[in-house]
């Protein structure tokens, strides 16, 4: 594991306290707080224009305007971030068709990280992160538009890893992907979750796959958390919030009962 | 509009098959797929490459400049689809059937308003006066669940969200009332609610005219939910065809990958189930595949 | 990998299986696969064959000069001056007796230069210049791109006319001059390809490894400008072509007595009437490279622009 980069206090993980953020004049959130235990895993759930990539946005210094307390490890992050910073977070972006560099071979795309960070054994960690991940070496020299959706997301994910983060922020890293793929990356997500003790924050429109990767869930509507539900008690449909359960219930299929029952939540 | 009980059936299809001329040689994206269909819906459902896209636009007449359609039988209300002219196209397509596509802000025009989009759509194969087309165009719009017509009326497309583009889009395809309407992944775009809230419009729309729907889409679960039968194609062929209200007791292999690989949310598994892919399944029958 | 695989691997197959492969064993041969599939696309179209064929041939011609003249190029015989075209002068004398032919291919070279050193120079500054501005915004891009607007606001031969007049006539000036008044609209194209760029997740993605902005700028915003930045270059030699042509008509490019197009028809003005070879043949070649200029940007166009599918 890489050096204690952000003063850690061990064993705190993600913490967000009172996050509001704006675009130009507009609030897209209101106070959201939540935080994850080190090693733990949250998702957030919720329709477009919930936020909930936004958090992610945030916590990783792609947002200009916001206010509120962000911390990693314990310590406070400022308003900007420190390239210390990339050793420890890393994120997966939502399509893999658009986060991997179209002019530049898969080689290049993850030794970069590593010679920007001026760590050894280049060679070595590409072949290293290429295996994590489920690919051979023959992937190594190809381009991305050599490869499939799912190969893609592969090597979006290993990149992520070359810096041997300790927390890990997910957007919606299968929405793109086809369920045998999704399936696929999801258990790779898993492991690496379970073998590196990744933390994680996930972020995702679809609960099932949010129950499956996560300890808990924080059910988001128009820039706020409505509600922090542990796994089992989801899977259990026990939820208080009507949005919930609205959400929980579209997610069961086609049911002309259940859809004349939505109402719009403002 | 032709008579609803006639029995022959609207649309016949017989060893269809769609091929590419690409640089690195020419690429067979639809291999010999054959259905029928009645006044139906029907859900095809694949993954991405399974040629369930190119069947669609195949049966449209949608296929790309350098694709070639081959078919034994590809009818339509007894018409041949594959010898029409590019003037007989025009009244078939639109007038009657009509394709609804995934992303509204790609099929709408950005520089016309929606309400005259869809006055032009119905005006294109019905004769009336521009003040009736517009009346017409109002209703469809009312229709399709839009609160406030008059106002989503003199809008553009890009001033609208997705759930109301893609109602928009059903409102502008339904309007010249088809008979067969091919959904390309209509509501893939869409939020959960507002997707089923969509599909509950277009479901109405179809049972009240009593037109055909084939309904493509990679979610087997929500088409099983939603069409009376699924044919589930594998890299260019149909490997199952099967009642939707059967989905559960799916043979064939692929198709009981499809739904075993899917997390769950009432069941908690550590690892999924990934899909194992048999080289059999390309070409074999359900009855090789099974044994 | 050892050196031995990658031939072994490939070797069935001869250098065509090594170039088209879906597994390059190197950062070598992945590159050279991609270049070999961009040229298959440029095959196809006859055009920008025909394009490339006359940029070659403009080379080939500037290389062995010497060999391919018959006549020297600046000392004539007096006796002989403003003959027609003949098997002695294929395309006649101008009026100081020099033959022609051998001025138009000592010239092919003057041209090349011109327009070799205007790619080299206009189009990094503008390159330079645009992706800087479109990455950082703000008050850089308010500041690089109002500079950009002024030289852009003049028209581009007085603009040349009046560094040319600051500097002194010659060839070399000229260059300069054209290379300064040039790359403005490079600028402007670079910036507009950066703009679309800039928000693409893999540049976050590049961001959130921590990568400099110079790093980003220069190795991720930039190769995603080059493409359209060749393209529109190779679509302006006509026009560079023609402003150096330009500048040597009015005398203040190239001067006598270099065999320069320009220059040349500036010459054989005063006789075209009654000798219209003199200024036909120089215009004719000038027209027929511009034309080769643009026939291969046209094809460049289907084969960098990644909008055309580059990525498929």
């Amino acid at each position: 594991m890489s050096g204690a980069v952000l003063q850690a206090v061990p064993g705190t993980g993600i913490d967000v306290s009172g996050l509001n953020v704006w675009f130009g004049d507009h609030q897209v959130l209101h106070g959201v707080s939540f935080s994850v235990p080190e090693g733990g895993a949250l998702g957030l759930v919720g329709e477009s224009g919930s936020g909930k990539s936004t958090v992610l946005r945030a916590l990783c210094g792609l947002v200009d305007q916001w206010s509120g307390a962000l911390r990693i490890d314990g310590a406070e992050l400022g308003k900007t971030r420190s390239r210390g910073f990339y050793r420890v977070v890393q994120m997966v972006f939502q399509d893999p068709f658009a986060s991997l560099h179209p002019r530049h071979t898969i080689d290049r795309t993850l030794s970069e990280p590593a010679q920007v960070h001026g760590l050894d054994r280049v060679e070595e960690r590409v072949v290293t992160a290429l295996e994590q991940v489920g690919l051979d070496r023959s992937f190594r020299f190809r381009f991305p538009h050599q490869l499939s959706g799912g190969q893609r997301q592969r090597v979006a994910i290993a990149r992520a890893l070359m810096l041997e983060p300790r927390v890990l922020l997910l957007d919606e890293p299968t929405s793109a992907l086809d369920v045998s793929i999704q399936a696929e990356v999801l258990n790779l997500l898993k492991g690496l979750q379970r073998d590196l003790g990744l933390t994680t924050l996930m972020v995702s429109h679809d609960l099932a796959v949010v129950s499956h990767m996560c300890d808990a869930v924080a059910i988001m509507n128009r820039g706020r958390i409505l509600e922090t539900i542990a796994a089992e008690d989801l899977a259990a449909g026990r939820v208080d919030h009507p949005y919930s359960r609205q959400l929980l219930r579209a997610s069961s299929g086609f049911d002309r009962a259940v859809i004349d029952s939505f109402v719009d939540w403002e | 509009m032709t008579d609803l009980t006639s029995a022959a059936p609207l649309l016949e299809v017989e060893d269809l098959r769609v091929h590419f001329h690409t640089p690195r040689g020419a690429v067979e994206a639809v291999r010999g797929l054959s259905f029928t269909l009645g006044r139906e819906r029907l859900g095809i459902v694949g993954e991405s490459g399974s040629g369930k896209s190119q069947t669609g636009r195949a049966i449209l007449g949608l296929t790309a400049g350098n694709g070639r359609i081959t078919a034994k039988t590809l009818r339509f209300q007894g018409q041949d689809l594959l010898s029409l002219s590019p003037k007989q196209w025009r009244a078939v397509r639109g007038a009657r059937m009509s394709m609804i596509m995934q992303d509204p802000k790609y099929s709408l025009n950005p520089v016309m308003t929606v309400g005259d989009q869809i006055v032009e759509a119905y005006r294109q194969h019905h004769r009336v006066s521009a003040a009736e087309a517009r009346l017409r165009a109002l209703a469809m719009l009312a229709r399709v669940k839009i609160r406030d017509p008059e106002r989503v009326f003199a809008t553009y497309p890009h001033e609208v969200s997705g759930g109301m583009g893609q109602r928009i889009m059903i409102a502008m395809m339904l309007i010249p009332e088809p008979d067969l309407i091919i959904a390309d992944e209509p509501t893939s775009a869409l939020d959960v609610t507002v997707r089923l809230q969509v599909l509950a419009i277009l479901d109405d729309l179809v049972r009240e005219r009593g037109m055909a729907l084939i309904f493509i889409s990679h979610d087997l679960p929500l088409v099983s939910s939603f069409c009376d039968r699924i044919l589930v194609m594998y890299k260019g062929r149909v490997v199952e065809d099967l009642k939707a209200s059967e989905l559960h007791a799916a043979r064939h292999p692929y198709t009981q990958g499809l739904l075993g690989c899917l997390p769950k949310l009432d069941q908690r598994q550590e690892t999924l189930p990934v899909l194992r892919r048999d080289p059999r399944w390309e070409h074999g029958t359900l009855e090789e595949v099974t044994r | 990998m050892s050196k031995t695989d990658v031939i072994g691997s490939a070797a069935p197959q001869g250098l065509r299986g090594w170039l088209s492969t879906d597994t390059p064993h190197s950062r070598f041969q992945a590159r050279m696969g991609r270049l070999w599939f961009g040229w298959l696309t440029f095959r196809r179209n006859r055009l920008a064959m025909l394009g490339l064929s006359i940029v070659l041939l403009l080379c080939a011609v500037a290389l062995f000069a010497p060999l391919l003249a018959p006549y020297n190029p600046v000392q004539g015989v007096l006796n002989d001056r403003l003959q027609a075209g003949s098997a002695a002068h294929w395309f006649g004398t101008d009026n100081m007796g020099r033959d022609i032919l051998s001025r138009l291919v000592y010239g092919a070279r003057y041209t090349l230069l011109v327009v070799v050193l205007v790619a080299v120079t206009a189009a990094p500054i503008g390159l330079l210049v645009g992706t800087v501005a479109g990455y950082f915004g703000g008050w850089v891009d308010t500041v690089l791109m109002r500079v950009t607007d002024i030289f852009l606001a003049f028209p581009k031969l007085i603009l040349a006319l009046a560094f040319v007049a600051a500097l002194g006539p010659g060839l070399e000036n000229a260059v300069l001059a054209i290379a300064l008044t040039s790359w403005p609209p490079y600028a402007r194209l670079a910036r507009a390809e950066t703009l679309t760029v800039r928000t693409a997740d893999y540049i976050a993605a590049a961001r959130l490894q921590g990568l400099s902005h110079p790093r980003l700028i220069v190795g991720h915003i930039m190769p995603m400008c080059t493409s359209s930045l060749i393209v529109r270059v190779t679509l302006d030699m006509a026009g560079i072509i023609l402003t150096a042509a330009g500048l040597g008509f009015l005398g203040l490019g190239a001067q006598p007595p270099l065999p320069e197009w320009g220059a040349m028809i500036s010459e054989g003005r005063q006789f075209l009437l009654n000798q219209w070879w003199v200024a036909t043949v120089p215009g004719l070649a000038i027209f027929i490279v511009s034309l080769g200029f643009n026939l291969l940007g046209d094809g460049l166009r289907d084969v960098l622009d990644p909008r055309a599918g580059g990525n498929g």
